[in-house]
Order: structure tokens, then C-alpha cells, then sequence
């Protein structure tokens, strides 16, 4: 964001902070709130026997008559241009419809990057899609095949002849930290903030640490591969995708390729894992202008290999965390600074210093970051982007000030917990981080952690118990729709864009449009993954459900007024006014008088109507600005490291949550436990090995990547204080990625506990602790 | 991946010829060969399935074991022979990526596997003088975590993957082949070889020639051998380091012993000069640990496995203490 | 010959390169089975062979001819699930769904092979038989299904209850 825009979002900050709170959305608590039958309660997926039986549709499997397969070439030069390309043999390869380069590529214009102003920007990269013979980065794809099936493409796409004419590229992070550049904002919020003299309180602090960490780049590793099925019917365009962004893809591809808004479809029922990979990046459009050129229907799915060379990861970070306590233990300063790459083409700040903002209050504060441009594929948002690797360093840096002190680090930690945002001063909508703790520690054994490290073995191992906190900020988007329609045999349907990764996003939505309609679950059903319908956001930023709900809520509401002008005269609830009844058993009843009561379908029949539906959009996320509304978690850790080989195992894991209310424990605790094992990835096995001399990444495969495996992952314990938040809607703040954050530190401090080696730089291998 | 012909091998005897023509390689599993087809790295024309051959395990006249070319990783793991008088080789095998690979994979095919050295798996982006000699090796100076301490050449620091071939190399097993020279038998030391100028020759196969079996002599150490993998996720990841050891104690001396590492070297390191030291000697931490060190002190670290000398040296004395039953 | 894909005879491809597992997908359209990497790293493509769990991503379809195979679609359907299937629902083993697949017919196999006293690295006798299944055992087994979403600890609750059930 630009510094004009920070001046808005102060300013929209400083006047919401005079507007009183019932005048906001969320101002009032949302009644649901009080009122939960089916949300809260266990139900098991709706999806599930599909997904079981391998009957859910993915975008690769959708089948088409005269359909086309992809393979893509991507450059293995850095930076520099092609001097020579020759594509005949591969024309000539039998099965080949096309080949398609820079030469024959039709002109587009680029995409608008991701950001909070356009809704329908959604761009990964801004850089020009195969539209000259320029190579920005390793791995650009530089020409695409199209042929009968795929291996006729994987053969011709290795036929094409191309040399490039290399220039010297970016690719050192080290070198490229002179030239780093400081961005006015970090997403919405000012980038540079400086209370006090923090650098003066670190000098005459009795306690502090200031230390280095490390975090590596990472992918995302979706088990499903990118891919798309996509069709041209004349000027109509429909596109099969693996994507986590229905709605704004399609409206973004309309732009890129001039269509009416209406002529683009795209329709993704069922996404194979996201984490912030599955986005608008240039196969998409490849496919689509392949597709168009061919005169045929296209599949294009990226090998693991061409994943990893055209999405984008979470970038590598280096950065500083200083913290000085009094002799009380109170942080007297807090700095967070540091570098990650973040190309001027990519979107991804890499917010490592937001939890950092919020967690703790200090005299003084210092927290900048710092970019730096590498020739690379942008990286881009992987769960919890950000904090995921900025809590590693905060929580490893607040516990090596807690072992220097000689305090209990959960003690330290609850000594400097805030009353306010510590940096905006904006109340707290629901914050309860110090219960989170207290019960996770219990729950947990914590008392049994002995303070003095590398003092448990048993046998070859040496045993430790750590713990981390971890944050992420609650969010509500903008542009969130629904429609509610209500059927004459009384069921009712629920339809979005919405997208499902495995959140559970249709089965907790059934169960709020039942609590909200008074319908039973079994009377709902949830239409989504489909941009002609009404258009909710993207999945990310764990924004998904409450932007759905407050769409919902709001749909609600007008369906209610709805309901009393079909109801007429001739009804119990004859002069009430909407603002006078409430949804109740497959009904409105009075909110005085709940006798006053007529079903949806005794409403319906008289008023001669099949259905009757009504979309609306959530209201402006004002409460996201006016209060701070944070979810936190601790974390705890259980492993060991051998004495004799350095290897660590963990054996137990817990995540104590605060994040308003909790929709359906049984998702829930998927996506808590989710997250955090790929924070166990994050901090023992996971790193994109970047190889600075070429700028090319060496592992780009799932065996030389370690995600965690079946025995790598313990058992993981998760809990909630489960306290509704009373301003957003539902009492739910997200879930979907506070997981990961903290684990990586819950680990390494675990690791100094039993080791008493402080491992600042991920992923903790072996190697760091023989 | 460039077309390929398919056709199975219903003898022996007719694979030799099959073999003679331009780019006619054999298939196993295919867990190896048709991965390298997919990247590049390898271009058959002609595939000759040798899974139909034998797949017998059989007990030899000298109480040795006779294991068929074509028996799989898993059922030589799940064989009750194997189980009862070579442990070790069980455990090596089941350490070894993921019991669908095992399912899959031959035993000739484990043998003959190729470095998962990433650059050698780069065809587009990297130099290697395995996969295009002369050209390079770009794993000299860039990621060689995975890489070799021990028997690398400026050529090639490759390590070769395979657990299997770490415990037949303790065991001290026998690679029975055939071909254009008719029949004879390789040690499995001298089968796989180190890479010096010629990278691209990895075994002493000669061009034609096909495994038939692998012989197992009896051995001694059933009792105290074992395999130990040390590596970078808990399951289903190559060894940074392993260990195959077997011992036999008289009282408290080493009657006999065989170590043989995995993980530091481009073939299956048989720790000769350890076993040399410990025969006949103390079984005390103290001759372990300076049998260890002497074994290392040949090895010659780069900036990303340096940490294996240290590595492979506790991981062998902890390895040896187990089997001794001393402790440390 | 033919192979037999859930009990119906499909010729082998023409072309040899064609993977067991793009047969699947592509020509037959039994897209259960899912790919997730075609390295044989991922273990998303596993289907049953002759009753052995492989990986169709790295067996050439022209390998299966004349021998047997069993999909997801084979093992069960949304409305007359396999016991490992339903149990898979029970405890949450999946959230996106795309590795479930593969580790449902991967889990499936590996219960046979522990009850005809298949070791595995983790056994600490390997020729105690028959082999207890206990949870480490099982996810040693497991490992070489990933699963990104971290579905785990639900696939191994599934998986050991259904075992339990077996022996019983
Ligand atoms: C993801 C992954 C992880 C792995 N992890 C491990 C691990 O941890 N440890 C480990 O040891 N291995 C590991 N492997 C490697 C695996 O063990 C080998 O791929 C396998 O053993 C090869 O056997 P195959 O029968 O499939 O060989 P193929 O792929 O069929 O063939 C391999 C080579 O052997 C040749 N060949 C086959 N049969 C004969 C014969 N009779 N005579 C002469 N040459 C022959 C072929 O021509 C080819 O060159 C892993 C593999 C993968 C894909
Ligand atoms: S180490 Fe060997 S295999 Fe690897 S790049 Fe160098 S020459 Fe090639
Ligand atoms: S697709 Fe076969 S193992 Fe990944
Ligand atoms: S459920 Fe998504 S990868 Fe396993």
C-alpha cells in the first residue's frame, strides 16, 4: 500500500475510534451467538463420503470431448533473453495441436497484483506472460504443447530448441540486503513504527536478548498438483480450476482477456489443499490462451516440478528480535526488524512483524521490514504468512529472555500481556491469550518441564518441553454475497462462490444457515465453488467463514422482511415488524411472542410461490478497524533429541486456542491440528533449496522436500477457550491458520530445553545439534 | 519422455541378446528407471521387463541364501530366512523409502538404482559428469548435504542411495550375472565402483551383462547385527548417514566383525580399516570410538556434509556399543 | 491379455509410456486415484496390484497386463463404503480429500500384510508373529502416504480402529 493509503487507513482508524461501538457491524453482538444448536456441535463432513470414495470431481478430472493435454518448458536461465527458438520438431511430434511461445502467444496485458483496494486484483506476479522473449526468472515458462494426450506433449515440449543469451541475475540474499528497500505499509498497516528510544532501553536494560533467526524459503505443497480443464464456447469462457479464489478469478480473466464478466465461468467444487498457493498465476492464463488459440479444450496440470518453478513460496527471512526486561520482568523495549524477498512484480509482504505488533506491550518498540529484490518467481502468501516464521523468532527470543532471566518463560510471557493493542491503543474486541495458557499448561503438564536444560535423558535421548505463543489477526472481506433461497417444502438453499480446501467450508455453513433459519441441518443445502454464484472471497487470511457468515446474516435479514410481505395480513405474525421477529422452527416467530409463528412453507403456499431468494452482501468490516481483533494460541512441545545423532522426534504437541467461537469442533480440530504439523514441517524438515549461484531451486520434488510424514507427526492435543467474540459475526474469528504460528518456536525452545542449544535458523536438522 | 518400446523377457537366456540394441535397458519395478525417464535422465528406446524372471529365495548348500534378480524389496524383508539369519538386511530394506516402493522395487533393481544427487536429476538446469561427462558438477559447491565424505573424486561426489546394498556389503554378498561373456560372480565390493574420472560407470556390469541373483553367505552375526538410518524426516527419506554392523564377541573380545556405511560414500562404504582395528581386540567405547575415528580420518567434507564425519563416527560407536552390549 | 481393473478387462495402451495411473485417470476416467507428484514421493496415485499396494504413478501400464487391479472405486462407493472408508469419515482421517484415496488403499493392504506378519523398520522382533499394530507401527507404515492438509492423527485413529475390528 501506498502512503497515501495508510494516511486513509489512520485516518478511517482515528474516526472509527469516535464512532460508538453499537453503530458498527458486530456493534451488537450477533445473536447466533446466544442461540447455537447446530453450530458448536460435532457433525462429520458433508462431503466426506465422496471424498472417501474418490468421487469428488477435482479440476484435472473433469472429462471433454476432444480434450488436449499441456506440458509447459520453463527456462533454466535466470535472467537474459532467448536468442533462438525452434519449434518444428515439436510441431512435427506426432499427436501435437500446438506449440505455443512468446512468437504466437496472444497480447494480454498483466494482472493487477493481489490488494486490499480491487477486489478482482488477484495477481501473483505483474510481470508479462509470455509476451516477449525476456527471462526474469528461473523457471519462467517460456513455451506450452498442446497434443492428443500427455505423453505426446512431455515428449514434444522436450523437442523445442531454445538458447538464451544470459545476463548476471539477483539472486544473493546476503549481496542484495544493501539495496533493500522499506515499504510505507505492510498490507494495511504503517510498516515503520517507533515508540520511545528502544535502542537507548536495550543499552541500559539489566536483562535482554538480541539475536539473528533464520527461516528458509518454503512451498506450499499442495498434495494436488495446479491444473485446470478449460473450454472456449465462442466468446464464453469456462475454466475447471484448482483455485482458492472462485469469484475474483474469473472477474480478473474477464479484464485480462476482455470478456463481459458474465461469459467467464469458473467453477472449483473441490480444491486439493491451497495454503495461499492456489491463486491466479500464469498457467491459468497459458491454459486458457492455449485453449483459444487450439480451438480445443485444454488440461494443463503442472508437475510437482513446475510447481515449484512458477508458484511462488513463503520467501526466506533474516531477522533481528531484541527485548529488554526491568527487574520485574516488564519489556522496557521490543524491536522486530528484518529482510525478506519480496520482488516489485509480487504481492507478498511477508508480514513476519504482525504478531510482534499485538502480542506484547513494551516502553519502547522498533519493528521495520525491510525487502529485498531478487530475480525470482514471487513468493507469495503460505499459511499464516508472516507470522507463521515471525512467531518463531518472537517466541524464540521472549523464552532465550526468560532462560537468561531465570523466569518461568509463560510466566514472562503473562507479566507483559497487553490491555490494549499495544501499538494502535484500540480496545481489545475479546482477547484472552492469559486463559489460553493457563489452561494448555495444565492440560499439558507443563509443571513437569525442568528449567535447567539438557538435564532429562533417558537412554540416547535427551528430553524437552517448550512452549510459544501464537497469533493471527482476525479479518472480514469486503464483497462477501449470498443468496438465501427457501423451497415450498420448507428446505432452503445457501449459495456462494465459496471454495472448499478441506475447511469444512460447506458442512459449517450448513450448520450456521440452520441456526440462522431455524431449519434442521438436513434441510440446508450449499451450492458453492462456482462463480456465477453470488460472489464470496478468496479463502485466505482464514477470512472465509466469518465473510460468508456476515453475508449470511445480512441475507437473512432481508429474507425475513421478505417472508412478512408474502405473509400479508392473513398470518400470526400479521403487524409485526422485522425488527420484531426471529428465524425459529422452520418459521419466524415473534421475538415477544414466539406463538406469534408460520413455517416457510405455509408462507410460501399461500403466497403461491415455488421459492423466494434473496442475496445480499456482509456489511463493510468496519469492526476490524474500530477494534483489535486478534486470535492467539500457546503451544506446547514435547520431543526429544538423540545424544547420538542429533535426530528429533516429537512426542507431543498441544495447541491451547483463542479464537471466538468454534463452529464445529470436529473441522476445527483438522485445521488446528493441520497447521501445526505444517509448523512441525516448518521447524525440522521444510526448506526450498534456492541455489544463489544459479537462482534455481534443487529440491523441487516431495523427495528432496520433507513434509512431515505419517511418523514424524505425534498425536496433537488441541483445546479453546472457545469465548465468542462479540464482534464478529457468529463469535468466530478464523481458524484456518493460526495453527501453524508458534509451533516452530514451541519447538525450538523445547530443543534448547533439552539440549541447551539454541537453534536460531530453520528448519532445526540434525546437523545443527551433534 | 521420448518413445519407448515394451516387451518382456520370458528367459534368461534370451535377455543378453535383447540387450545388444541402442538403448535397450532392462525394467524392474520401475521405481527408479522410469522416474529418470520422466525427468530426462534416462532415454530407452527399448524396455525389457524383467520382473517375470526369478523371484525365488532359496536356501544355498553352504547355508548361504540365493536371491532372485527379480524378487522384490519387500518379500526378500518378509522372508523367514531372511528375518531369522540376516536381520540386518531385513531392517536395511524396510528403513528404504515406502512399502509401496518395496512392493515394487527388484532386488537387481535396488542395486543398479542411480545417485538422488539433484543435480544429476536436473537435466535442464544443472552440469553433471555422471549425466553428461566432461560437463561439470555443479553439486561441488552447491547443495551437497546428501553427498559424499568418503571415495569421491573431483569428478563426482555422488553418494549411491540404496540401504540394501549397505547391509549386503556388511554381509558380504556375491552379484551373480550373466551375459555375452557368459556366467560369473562379482563381490559386491568390487560391484559398485568408486566414480575417479568415469562417474558414468557405476558398476562393474559389463555392457550386456544382466543380474541374476544375489548369493548371501551364511554369516555368523545374526544374533548381534543390525541397521541403523539416520536421516532427515522419521520415515521415507534416504539416509544422510546409515550403519550396517555385525559382531561376534569371545568373552570380551571382537571375534569377527563387518561395518559397512551407507549415506557417505558413492558406493556402499565397507568400514575395512574399523574392522581391522576392532578384530581380535577390547569390545570397550573406547576401541569403538577410535575405530570410528579411524575409519574418518580419510574423509573429505564439503561445506554442506561436513557434519557426517561426526555423524557417522558417534552413529557407528553407538551402533557397535548396542551390539557389544556396553555401555557407554 | 487384459488387465483387470476392478474385476473389468481393459486392453494394455499402445503406447508403453503410458503410466498405470494416467490410463487410469485419463482413458478410463476412474479419476479416484489421484497424483500428487509422479516421482513416487507422495504415494497419492497407490492402488492395489494383485492385493500389494503400488504406485501407478511409476508402473507403466503395460506392467499390469495380465494382472489385477483394484481402485478406490473398487474397495467401495460414497453409498456402500468400506469399513476403512466410513472409518476414515468417523474420525476426520482428510480434509481436502486428495490424498484420502490413496492412504484408504494403501491402509488397506497394510492391514493384510500386518496379519500375514509383514515387519516393518519399526518392529523391534522381526519374527515376532503376528505383528501388533500399534500406533507407531502403523504410521512407520504409513509414511509413504503424505498428506498436506495434516490429517494424521484422524487417518491412523481410522485406521487402528478398523484394525481392532479385524481382529476381534
Ligand atoms: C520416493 C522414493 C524414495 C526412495 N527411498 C529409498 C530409500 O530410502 N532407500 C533406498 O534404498 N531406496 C530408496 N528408493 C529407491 C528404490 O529402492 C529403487 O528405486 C528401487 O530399489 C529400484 O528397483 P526397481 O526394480 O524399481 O528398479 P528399476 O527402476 O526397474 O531399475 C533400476 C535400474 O536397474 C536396472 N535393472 C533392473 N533389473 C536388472 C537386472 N536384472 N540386471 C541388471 N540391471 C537391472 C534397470 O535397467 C535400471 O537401470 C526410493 C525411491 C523413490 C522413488
Ligand atoms: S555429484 Fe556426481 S551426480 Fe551430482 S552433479 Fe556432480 S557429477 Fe553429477
Ligand atoms: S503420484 Fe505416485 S507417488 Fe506421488
Ligand atoms: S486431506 Fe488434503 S492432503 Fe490429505
Amino acid at each position: 500500500m501506498s502512503r497515501v493509503q495508510n494516511v486513509v487507513v489512520g485516518s478511517v482508524r482515528t474516526a472509527l475510534g469516535w464512532v460508538p461501538a453499537q453503530w458498527l457491524p458486530g456493534g451488537t453482538p450477533d445473536p447466533l451467538i446466544e442461540r447455537r444448536a447446530a453450530i458448536g456441535r460435532q457433525a462429520s463432513r458433508l462431503d466426506g463420503p465422496q471424498k472417501v470414495a474418490g468421487e469428488a470431481r477435482f479440476a484435472a478430472e473433469v472429462a471433454m470431448d476432444r480434450l488436449v493435454y499441456a506440458t509447459l518448458v520453463h527456462s533454466p536461465v535466470t535472467r537474459g533473453r532467448i536468442t533462438r527458438l525452434d519449434t518444428a520438431a515439436a510441431e512435427a511430434a506426432p499427436g501435437v495441436t500446438l506449440v505455443m511461445t512468446h512468437r504466437n502467444m496472444p497480447r494480454l496485458g498483466t494482472l493487477p497484483l493481489i490488494g486490499v483496494s480491487d477486489l478482482t486484483a488477484v495477481g501473483n506476479s505483474s510481470l508479462p506472460i509470455m509476451q516477449d522473449g525476456e527471462i526474469r526468472y528461473n523457471g519462467q515458462v517460456v513455451a506450452l504443447v498442446l497434443a492428443d494426450t500427455q505423453e505426446q506433449a512431455d515428449h514434444a515440449a522436450g523437442l523445442i530448441e531454445l538458447d538464451y543469451a544470459a545476463e548476471t541475475a539477483r539472486t544473493r540474499f546476503a549481496e542484495a540486503k544493501a539495496g533493500a528497500r522499506t515499504p510505507a505499509s505492510i498490507l494495511i498497516d504503517k510498516n515503520h513504527v517507533s515508540i520511545g528510544n528502544a535502542e537507548r532501553e536495550l543499552a541500559s536494560a539489566p536483562y535482554r536478548v538480541d539475536y539473528l533467526y533464520r527461516t528458509p524459503g518454503q512451498n506450499h505443497n499442495a498434495i494436488e498438483l495446479h491444473a485446470l480443464t478449460v473450454a472456449w464456447q465462442g466468446e464464453q469462457l469456462l475454466v475447471h480450476d484448482a483455485t482458492q479464489m472462485v469469484a475474483a478469478s474469473a472477474a480478473a480473466l474477464a479484464k485480462l482477456f476482455g470478456l463481459k464478466k458474465d461469459d467467464v465461468r469458473v467453477l472449483s467444487p473441490f480444491v486439493g489443499g491451497g495454503f495461499g498457493g492456489k491463486g491466479l498465476w500464469d498457467h491459468q492464463i497459458l491454459a486458457i490462451a492455449a485453449a483459444r488459440l487450439a480451438g480445443r479444450p485444454v488440461r494443463l496440470a503442472l508437475s510437482r516440478e513446475g510447481v515449484y518453478r512458477i508458484i511462488g513460496g513463503r520467501s526466506p527471512t533474516e531477522q533481528r528480535v531484541a527485548i529488554a526486561a526491568d527487574a520485574q520482568g516488564q519489556f522496557t523495549a521490543l524491536v522486530h526488524t528484518g529482510y525478506s524477498v519480496m520482488p516489485p512484480y509480487g504481492a507478498c509482504p511477508e508480514q513476519y512483524t504482525m504478531g510482534t505488533r499485538s502480542l506484547y506491550r513494551a516502553r519502547s518498540v522498533e519493528i521495520v521490514q525491510r525487502h529485498i529484490d531478487l530475480d525470482i518467481v514471487p513468493n507469495t502468501f503460505m499459511r499464516a504468512p508472516g507470522e507463521a516464521i515471525g512467531t518463531f523468532a518472537l517466541e524464540s527470543a521472549v523464552d532465550e529472555l526468560a532462560h537468561a532471566m531465570g523466569v518461568d518463560p509463560i510466566e514472562l510471557r503473562l507479566r507483559n500481556l497487553p490491555e490494549r493493542h499495544p501499538i494502535s491503543g484500540a480496545p481489545f474486541s475479546q482477547h484472552a491469550l492469559g486463559q489460553a495458557y493457563r489452561d494448555g499448561a495444565g492440560r499439558f503438564g507443563w509443571e513437569r518441564r525442568k528449567a535447567e536444560p539438557g538435564t532429562r535423558r533417558e537412554g540416547e535421548w535427551l528430553i524437552g518441553l517448550g512452549c510459544a505463543t501464537g497469533s493471527f489477526p482476525y479479518a472480514r472481506m469486503p464483497g462477501a454475497n449470498v443468496r438465501l433461497t427457501l423451497h415450498a417444502d420448507g428446505t432452503a438453499t445457501v449459495s456462494c462462490s465459496a471454495q472448499e480446501m478441506g475447511m469444512g467450508t460447506a458442512t459449517v455453513q450448513v450448520q450456521h444457515a440452520a441456526d440462522r433459519l431455524g431449519l434442521p441441518i438436513d434441510a440446508i443445502t450449499f451450492e458453492m465453488g462456482d462463480s456465477a454464484l453470488p460472489a464470496a472471497p478468496m479463502a485466505g487470511g482464514s477470512c472465509q467463514t466469518a465473510s460468508i457468515a456476515g453475508a449470511m446474516a445480512a441475507a437473512a435479514d432481508k429474507l425475513i422482511g421478505e417472508l412478512l410481505r408474502l405473509a400479508g395480513n392473513d398470518t400470526p405474525l400479521a403487524g409485526l415488524r422485522a425488527g420484531e421477529v426471529r428465524f425459529a422452527d422452520a418459521g419466524i416467530a415473534g421475538i415477544a411472542a414466539p406463538a406469534r409463528h408460520e413455517t416457510f412453507r405455509s408462507i410460501l403456499a399461500r403466497a403461491g410461490r415455488e421459492t423466494v431468494s434473496v442475496t445480499a452482501a456482509g456489511s463493510m468490516p468496519l469492526e476490524f478497524l474500530k477494534f483489535a481483533m486478534h486470535s492467539s494460541s500457546a503451544i506446547f512441545c514435547a520431543l526429544r533429541v538423540s545424544g547420538v545423532t542429533g535426530e528429533v522426534r516429537v512426542d507431543r504437541l498441544l495447541g491451547s486456542f483463542d479464537c471466538g467461537t468454534i463452529l464445529n469442533p470436529m473441522t476445527a480440530a483438522s485445521q488446528f491440528r493441520g497447521g501445526m504439523i505444517m509448523g512441525l514441517g516448518l521447524a525440522l524438515t521444510e526448506e526450498t533449496l534456492f541455489d544463489e549461484r544459479s537462482g534455481r531451486i534443487m529440491n523441487a520434488t516431495l523427495a528432496d522436500y520433507h513434509v512431515p510424514a505419517h511418523l514424524d507427526v505425534p498425536e496433537i492435543d488441541v483445546m479453546w477457550t472457545g469465548i465468542p467474540d462479540p464482534r464478529s459475526p457468529l463469535g468466530a474469528r478464523g481458524i484456518g491458520e493460526i495453527g501453524i504460528t508458534g509451533v516452530a518456536a514451541a519447538v525450538a525452545n523445547a530443543v534448547f530445553n533439552a539440549t541447551g542449544k539454541r537453534v536460531r535458523e530453520l528448519p532445526i536438522t540434525l546437523d545443527k545439534l551433534l | 519422455m521420448i518413445p519407448v518400446g515394451y516387451v518382456r523377457a520370458s528367459s534368461l537366456g534370451a535377455i543378453p541378446p535383447m540387450l545388444a540394441g541402442d538403448g535397450h535397458r532392462l525394467l524392474g519395478g520401475g521405481t527408479n528407471l522410469v522416474d529418470l525417464m520422466r525427468k530426462g535422465v534416462e532415454r530407452p528406446s527399448l524396455l525389457i521387463d524383467v520382473t517375470a524372471l526369478p523371484a525365488t529365495i532359496e536356501e544355498a548348500a553352504d547355508g548361504g541364501l540365493v536371491i532372485g534378480a527379480a524378487a522384490r524389496n519387500s518379500a526378500v524383508a518378509a522372508h523367514p530366512l531372511v528375518r531369522v539369519r540376516y536381520p540386518i538386511l531385513s531392517r536395511a530394506i524396510l528403513s528404504g523409502a515406502s512399502a509401496q516402493i518395496r512392493n515394487m522395487a527388484t532386488v537387481a533393481g535396488n542395486l543398479m538404482q542411480r545417485t538422488r544427487c539433484v543435480y544429476f536429476n536436473d537435466v535442464a538446469g544443472s552440469r553433471c559428469n555422471k549425466r553428461a561427462p566432461g560437463s561439470g558438477c555443479d553439486a561441488i559447491g552447491g547443495f551437497n548435504r546428501y553427498h559424499a565424505i568418503l571415495g569421491a573424486s573431483s569428478a563426482c561426489i555422488a553418494t549411491h542411495p540404496s540401504d540394501m546394498c549397505v547391509a549386503l556389503a556388511a554381509l558380504d554378498a556375491r552379484i551373480r550375472v550373466d551375459g555375452p561373456g557368459g556366467a560369473r560372480t562379482i563381490p559386491i565390493g568390487e560391484f559398485h565402483r568408486l566414480p575417479g574420472d568415469t562417474p558414468e560407470i557405476e558398476t562393474a556390469l559389463a555392457p550386456g551383462e544382466v543380474i541374476v541373483a544375489v548369493e548371501v553367505p551364511a554369516s555368523p552375526f545374526a544374533g548381534r547385527s543390525t541397521y541403523r538410518k539416520v536421516r532427515d524426516r522419521a520415515s521415507f527419506a534416504f539416509a544422510l548417514v546409515s550403519v550396517a554392523a555385525g559382531l561376534t564377541l569371545d568373552k570380551e573380545r571382537i571375534a569377527d566383525i563387518r561395518i559397512a556405511f551407507g549415506g557417505v560414500a558413492p558406493k556402499p562404504w565397507r568400514a575395512l580399516q574399523a574392522e581391522a582395528l576392532l578384530r581380535g581386540g577390547p569390545a570397550t567405547s573406547a576401541a569403538f570410538e577410535a575405530a570410528a575415528a579411524a575409519e574418518l580420518a580419510h574423509a573429505e567434507p564439503l561445506a554442506g556434509n561436513a557434519f557426517k564425519r561426526e555423524l557417522a563416527k558417534r552413529s557407528l560407536s553407538a551402533i557397535l556399543a548396542e551390539l557389544a552390549g556396553v555401555s557407554r | 491379455m487384459a488387465i483387470m481393473i476392478n474385476g473389468a478387462a481393459v486392453a494394455a495402451p499402445g503406447d508403453a509410456r503410458v503410466s498405470l495411473l494416467d490410463l487410469l485417470r485419463e482413458q478410463l476416467h476412474l479419476t479416484g486415484t489421484k497424483v500428487g507428484c509422479n516421482q513416487g514421493a507422495c504415494g497419492a496415485c497407490t492402488v492395489l496390484v494383485d492385493g500389494e499396494r503400488v504406485l501407478s504413478c511409476l508402473t507403466l501400464a503395460v506392467q499390469a497386463d495380465g494382472r489385477s487391479v483394484t481402485t478406490i472405486e473398487g474397495l467401495g462407493s460414497a453409498e456402500s463404503p468400506h469399513p476403512l472408508q466410513a472409518a476414515f469419515i468417523k474420525h476426520d482421517g482428510f480434509q481436502c480429500g486428495y490424498c484420502t484415496p490413496g492412504q484408504i488403499c494403501a491402509a488397506a493392504a497394510m492391514l493384510r500384510e500386518a496379519e500375514a506378519g509383514m515387519p516393518s523398520y519399526l518392529t523391534a522382533d522381526l519374527t515376532a508373529a503376528p505383528v501388533l499394530l500399534s500406533r507407531d507401527e502403523v504410521r512407520e507404515r504409513m509414511s509413504g502416504n503424505l498428506c498436506r492438509c495434516g490429517a494424521h492423527n484422524g487417518i491412523v485413529d481410522a485406521i487402528l480402529e478398523v484394525a481392532a475390528e479385524h481382529a476381534a
